[in-house]
């Protein structure tokens, strides 16, 4: 068991070396030269020289990687080139807001899922399982961000019930706090489910066929409990691992999302910082991100061994 | 009910397709032109959805937007298809421990999704259509290296490639001969559903301006650009997303009935 988990924290670490060669690399591909875009046209030979200098960019490639990860596993990510700020400072305060967005929005999916799942399986030959099935699919093809919209035409521009964007922090007003977030949340949540039903659905009717469901349903159980009782921890493993999955999407969804309600959030400083070429902190929010993908799949990964116990022998799971 | 799937997919697919193609030849009206007409109309003749916030005429872009989606949609996942396909054929005649190496190499890029990756390219490169195109491709890379591999591998194990090759059928003429044509549904349906996240993504780069630029039509950044006039317009906001929505149901339900088409099986599960 020991050493299923070792193995997973060692790829997990591979993982966090390649992605940072790759995000290094790609935001070093900057045709031109950086310290020129940033100062502007009117820059003197001289200017641009001692700017690369204080950027760190005359030195050589290997020794720019090193000296970002160095920075990073001690917790600085660098200074943003544009404002001269620490990255830390500007992505500190903004972890929450995304951090709140993604995982409500993950929670919400996961309980509007697993009922609607566990009916479409149960139900799969008659009306409830259709329609089921049919919302999913049509819930799969609706970007988050025009639900966004939508939501926002009735319920805030409509009916007035809540604010249309904005943020306000949860210390400071715990009820403006979830009132600002229930849109954004709900957006990201419904089309987040849609996708997830399918897997529910899937990972309920193999259970279904098993023969422990059907002596459950042989002595006299509902299908419900049975579910319930046998299904729930038999499908786990394929749901956790499709939730992990899962959340790659929701973090790019809340990335979207936090442009069309004007979140502070972590996407809408990644897109600002995009669009004025300051890729130092584009690379400290996109490793950031990586990171927290990477992170959960190990620790599904991981989670399985607890889940199911006929995994703790297996080496390579 | 299989059939059914296919058949609302394909005519949503023909839908979007036909828009595409009709758009080349006929708009009705300028679709670029700016204030050619009095902006924000509401539905009615001869602006059938009305106007934009810039005076143009709402179902001149909805047509030209399609080309955008189709456009991006093809390109990415040709670029998927032909790296991932022969990648898959090739990893699945591997040794295990080097498929193995393979296989987690896939699971780092899944914590690229193909968003995150088009955003990261556009930081280097500037945002545009190509940008796009290549962070989607690339990004859809796996998930056909890995649908290939999985069945190439179940086709290695039959026993007509085993009679093929005790003819003394060289490896590569078995993989085309053999295999190729036996995990092409597969590949078929796997470009189905890549297509239709293909349109997602590219939808809403457009709408956080990285993707399509604002002169050319696209579904996404109309969207973007009706959110400016939510207050006075909402009606404007319906048509690219209902537009978005009908072309990804439309690819989604023809990957899914073409799965359940091509292999009954998996019908009951999937």
């Amino acid at each position: 068991m020991l050493r299923t988990i070792g193995v997973r924290l060692g790829v997990f670490a591979l993982g966090l070396v390649v992605a940072s060669v790759v995000i290094f690399a790609i935001t070093q591909a900057l045709p031109g030269d950086i310290a020129r875009v940033l100062l502007g046209d009117g820059a003197s030979a001289d200017q641009v020289a001692a700017r690369r200098a204080q950027l760190g960019l005359d030195r050589p490639l290997p020794e720019q990687y090193l000296a970002w990860v160095g920075g990073m596993v001690r917790g600085d990510f660098g200074q943003s080139w544009l404002s001269g700020l620490p990255v830390r400072d500007l992505i500190g305060p903004r972890v929450g807001v995304t951090a709140w967005l993604a995982g409500l929005g993950l929670l919400l999916a996961a309980a509007i899922a697993l009922p609607l799942g566990a009916l479409a399986a149960l139900k799969r030959r008659r009306w409830p399982g259709f329609l089921t099935s049919a919302l999913a699919q049509v819930g799969m093809a609706v970007p988050a961000f025009w639900a966004g919209i939508l939501l926002v035409v009735v319920f805030a521009i409509g009916l007035r019930w809540l604010p249309a964007n904005g943020y306000v922090p949860l210390r400071s007003d715990p009820l403006e706090w979830a009132s600002h977030l229930v849109l954004p949340v709900v957006s990201l949540g419904l089309v987040q489910a849609a996708v997830l039903i399918r897997y529910v659905r899937s990972a309920f009717l193999e259970v279904l066929g098993e023969d422990h469901f059907r002596t459950a349903r042989s002595i006299g159980w509902t299908p419900w409990r049975a579910l319930a009782r046998h299904g729930l921890r038999n499908a786990a493993v394929s749901l956790v691992t499709v939730i992990g999955l899962q959340l790659a999407s929701v973090l790019v969804g809340a990335i979207v999302i936090e442009r069309v309600f004007v979140l502070p959030g972590l996407g809408s400083l990644l897109l600002t910082s995009v669009i004025s070429n300051d890729l130092v902190v584009v690379r400290g929010i996109v490793m950031l991100l990586v990171l927290a993908v990477l992170l959960i799949n190990a620790l599904v990964d991981i989670s399985y061994v607890f889940i199911d116990p006929r995994l703790r022998t297996g080496a390579d799971r | 009910m299989k059939r059914l799937e296919l058949m609302i997919g394909g005519a949503l697919v023909g839908l979007v397709v036909a828009m595409a193609l009709v758009s080349f030849v006929w708009t009705p009206f300028d679709p670029t032109a700016v204030l050619s007409a009095p902006p924000l109309q509401r539905p009615g003749w001869p602006h059938v959805l009305g106007t934009d916030g810039m005076g143009i005429d709402i179902a001149s872009r909805l047509l030209v937007g399609a080309r955008s989606a189709l456009y991006v949609g093809v390109i990415a996942v040709g670029v998927a298809a032909l790296v991932g396909v022969p990648l898959g054929l090739l990893t699945a005649q591997l040794p295990r421990a080097a498929a193995e190496v393979v296989l987690r190499a896939t699971d780092i890029m899944y914590a690229f999704p193909a968003l995150l990756l088009a955003i990261l390219f556009a930081s280097a490169l500037g945002g545009s259509t190509e940008t796009a195109m290549a962070a989607i491709g690339i990004a859809s890379v796996p998930a056909f290296l890995r649908v290939t591999r999985a069945g190439a591998v179940t086709v290695l194990a039959s026993d007509f490639v085993l009679a093929a090759r005790s003819c003394g059928t060289s490896r590569p003429a078995i993989t085309v001969r053999h295999v190729l044509p036996n995990v092409a549904p597969l590949i078929g349906v796997q470009a189905s559903v890549s297509f239709a996240l293909a349109i997602l993504a590219e939808a809403a780069l457009s709408y956080l301006g990285l993707g399509t630029p604002p002169t050319t039509p696209s579904w996404g950044r109309m969207l973007l650009d009706a959110q400016t006039f939510l207050f006075s317009d909402p009606l404007q906001a319906w048509w690219p997303g209902v537009a978005i929505a009908v072309a990804v149901l439309g690819f989604n339900l023809v990957g899914d009935g073409l799965r359940d088409f091509l292999d009954p099986r998996l019908a009951e599960v999937a």
